[in-house]
C-alpha cells in the first residue's frame, strides 16, 4: 500500500492486536498452565499461579507411556514422510517434465482424491486390515506399517500436485543442459532437479510430517496399547475423576515442541513452495 | 488449477536439434514417465481405489458386526441403507438430515470468517513494519500446532468452571448472568466454530500472503500516483489480484471443513452434542457404535456424491466467470 492516511495504520493497528490476541491466548493457557500445580487447574480459572512448579513436565512422563507414543509417533509421521516425498516427487517430475497418455487423467485422479472425506476411507480400510490380518497373518490393524499406508493417503495427492507445479517453475535449460552433458533423466533428477527444488520438497515433506503427527480419526481407530499414537495418547491424562489440566498441558507443549520448531524454521521455505505450486 | 499447461508444452521448436531431442524423448522414452509414475499409482490404488470401491460395496450390503471378521459373507441389502438414511421422517433418516444441515451452517460460517479474517490479516502485513516478521510466525502458530494439542487446550478454556472463557465471561466481565456450558447443549456450536476458525484462518493467511507477494509493487505505485487511496489500492488492486488464489483457497477450506473430524472429535468425544453433531462423527459414531457398517458405508457415498456435485458446480461457475472476465 501507498501513502496509508493515519487511520488506516490506526485501524490496523487495533485489528492486528486483536487477532494477535485471539491467536496466542490458547498457547499462552498452554504455557501458562503446564507450570501451575493441580490445584490451580481444578478450581476457577486464575491468572496468576498460586505457586510456580514444573512437576507437570516429569509426571507427564509417569502418567501415561509419553515417550512410547512419542516414539511411536515419530515413527509413523517420519515414515510416512518419507515415502510421500519419494513418491511424490518421481510423480511430480513425470508430471512436470513428460508428455504421456493419460497424463489429464492422473492429475485430475490425483486431486480428486483430495476431497474425499477421511470417513469414507476409514471403514473399508479398517475392515481390509481386519481381513488382511485373519487371512494372512499380516497384521496391518493395530501396527505401525498400516498407520503408515493410511498416512500416505492425506498427504500424497497434495504432494504430488504442490512438487508438479513446484518443478514446472524450474527453467527447463538446466534439464536441457544436463542432457547435453550426458545426463539420462534419473541422473538429472537426482542432481539437477533435486537440488534446485529443495525449497518446493521441503515444503512438501513439513506438510506431510503435521499432517501425519496431528491425525486423530485413524490413529483413534487402527492403533492399539503398543502402537498408540500422541494424537490418542494425550486423552490418558483423563481419568475417572479428574483431568490433570497441567499435565495435560504440559504434555501438549512438549509434543507440540517438535513441530512448531521444524514450521518456523522452515516456514519460508513453505511459503515458497505455496507460490510456486499452489498460487500460480 | 486442475489442468495445469506444462510450461513448455506451447513452447515452438527453435531450432533442428532441440525440436529432434524432443522427439526422441517422445517416442524413444515413451514409458519412462510411466515408470516415475508406478510408485505414486500402486499407492493411490491401494490406499485410495481398493477402498473406495469397498466401501461403495459396503454401502450395499448389511454389514452388522456379525461379519466384521469376513464382510463379504454379509448379504446384500440392494438399497435398503441409502432408503433408511434418506427417510427424514424416521429417526436415522432425521438424525443424519439434522447433522447435514448443522455442517452446512458450520462450514458457511467457519471458511467465511477464516477467509475475510485472513485477508484482512494478510492485506495488513503486506507492508514492512516493526516487528511484521514476529506477528506473521504468531499467526502461524495455529496451523503449525498439531491438532489434538490445540483443540484440547480449546477444551480447557471451554471448561465450564475452571476454564478462561466462563471466567473472563461471567467473572470478570459480568457478561452472563451464570457459567454457561459451552461442551454441551446449543452452545457446543459456537465453541466448535471458534475453535474451527482460530485453526483455519493461518492457512489462509498463509495463502494469501504468498499470492500477494507476487503482486509488482509498481502496480500500487501508479495507482497511489493517480490519486487513488489505500482503499481504493485494496478494491482495484489487491483484491482482483488475488482472485485465482481466492478460488482455489475457498474450495480448500470448504472441503477440509466439511469433512473435519479432529476437532469435534477431540473437543467432545465420540459423540458430539446435537447442536454440533458435524457429519464426519455422525458416520463415525452410527459406524463405530452401533456397529452398523453398511449403513455408515451408505452415508459416507451419499456425502461424498454431494461434496462432487458442489465441487463441480463451483468449479463450473467459476471458469465460467474466468471465461467471461477474458
Amino acid at each position: 500500500m501507498i501513502n496509508p492516511p493515519a487511520s488506516f495504520r490506526w485501524l490496523r493497528r487495533v485489528v492486528l492486536l486483536v487477532l494477535a490476541v485471539f491467536t496466542l491466548t490458547p498457547v499462552a493457557v498452554m504455557l501458562s498452565s503446564s507450570l501451575k500445580p493441580l490445584r490451580d487447574v481444578q478450581g476457577p480459572w486464575r491468572w496468576i499461579p498460586s505457586e510456580l512448579t514444573f512437576r507437570p513436565y516429569v509426571d507427564i512422563w509417569k502418567t501415561v507411556p509419553l515417550a512410547k507414543y512419542f516414539t511411536n509417533s515419530l515413527i509413523v509421521a517420519g515414515s510416512a514422510t518419507a515415502l510421500s516425498v519419494l513418491i511424490a516427487l518421481l510423480a511430480g517430475y513425470a508430471v512436470s517434465r513428460y508428455r504421456f497418455r493419460g497424463k489429464k487423467v492422473f492429475t485430475i485422479t490425483v486431486l480428486s482424491t483430495q476431497m474425499f472425506p477421511g470417513i469414507l476411507f476409514l471403514l473399508p480400510l479398517f475392515l481390509i486390515f481386519v481381513n488382511i490380518g485373519n487371512s494372512t497373518g499380516i497384521a496391518l490393524y493395530g501396527s505401525r506399517s498400516g498407520l503408515i499406508l493410511t498416512y500416505l493417503t492425506f498427504s500424497l495427492p497434495f504432494s504430488i500436485w504442490m512438487l508438479a507445479g513446484y518443478l514446472d517453475s524450474i527453467p527447463r535449460d538446466l534439464d536441457e543442459a544436463a542432457a547435453v552433458d550426458g545426463c539420462g533423466p534419473i541422473r538429472t533428477l537426482v542432481q539437477i532437479i533435486v537440488p534446485a527444488a529443495l525449497p518446493g520438497i521441503i515444503a512438501v515433506a513439513v506438510y506431510a510430517f503435521m499432517t501425519a503427527w496431528g491425525e486423530v480419526l485413524f490413529a483413534s481407530v487402527m492403533t492399539n496399547d503398543q502402537t498408540r499414537t500422541l494424537a490418542v495418547g494425550l486423552q490418558g491424562y483423563a481419568t475417572q475423576t479428574d483431568v490433570y489440566w497441567n499435565q495435560v498441558m504440559a504434555a501438549s507443549l512438549v509434543v507440540s515442541l517438535p513441530v512448531v520448531a521444524g514450521f518456523l524454521l522452515l516456514q519460508r521455505y513453505l511459503v515458497a513452495g505455496l507460490t510456486a505450486g499452489a498460487v500460480k | 488449477m486442475i489442468d495445469r499447461p506444462t510450461a513448455g508444452q506451447e513452447a515452438a521448436p527453435q531450432g533442428a536439434a532441440p525440436a529432434r531431442r524432443r522427439l526422441r524423448e517422445k517416442f524413444g522414452r515413451g514409458a519412462l514417465p510411466y515408470l516415475l509414475l508406478l510408485p505414486a499409482l500402486l499407492a493411490e490404488l491401494l490406499i485410495h481405489l481398493v477402498p473406495m470401491v469397498t466401501g461403495i460395496v459396503m454401502a450395499f450390503k448389511q454389514l452388522t458386526q456379525f461379519f466384521i471378521r469376513d464382510w463379504s459373507a454379509a448379504p446384500w441389502s440392494g438399497f435398503d441403507n441409502f432408503e433408511v438414511a434418506l427417510e427424514f421422517n424416521a429417526p436415522v433418516g432425521k438424525a443424519l438430515l439434522h447433522s447435514f444441515w448443522v455442517t452446512c451452517a458450520f462450514t458457511v460460517l467457519s471458511v467465511g470468517l477464516s477467509w475475510l479474517i485472513g485477508v484482512t490479516a494478510s492485506i495488513f502485513t503486506q507492508d514492512a513494519f516493526r516487528g511484521r516478521g514476529l506477528l506473521r510466525a504468531a499467526f502461524m502458530l495455529p496451523y503449525a500446532l498439531p491438532v489434538f494439542a490445540a483443540v484440547i487446550t480449546w477444551s480447557f478454556m471451554f471448561q465450564r468452571d475452571t476454564g478462561l472463557i466462563n471466567h473472563v465471561l461471567h467473572d470478570q466481565l459480568h457478561l452472563t448472568s451464570d457459567k454457561p456450558f459451552w461442551l454441551i447443549g446449543d452452545n457446543s456450536f459456537w465453541a466448535l466454530l471458534t475453535v474451527s476458525v482460530w485453526k483455519s484462518w493461518p492457512f489462509a493467511f498463509l495463502t494469501l500472503t504468498a499470492g500477494l507477494q507476487n503482486i509488482p509493487r509498481e502496480l500500487y505505485e501508479a495507482a497511489a500516483l493517480d490519486g487513488a487511496g489505500v482503499w481504493q489500492q485494496i478494491r482495484r488492486i489487491t483484491l482482483p489480484s488475488l482472485r485465482p488464489v481466492n478460488l482455489v483457497l475457498v474450495l480448500v477450506l470448504f472441503l477440509w471443513t466439511f469433512n473435519d473430524f479432529n476437532t469435534p472429535f477431540v473437543l467432545f468425544g465420540k459423540s458430539a452434542p446435537q447442536a454440533a453433531d458435524l457429519i464426519s462423527i455422525h458416520i463415525y459414531q452410527s459406524s463405530f457404535i452401533t456397529w452398523n457398517f453398511g449403513q455408515g458405508s451408505a452415508m459416507s457415498v451419499l456425502l461424498l456424491l454431494f461434496l462432487l456435485l458442489v465441487t463441480a458446480v463451483y468449479l463450473f461457475a467459476t471458469n465460467r466467470r474466468r471465461g467471461e472476465a477474458e
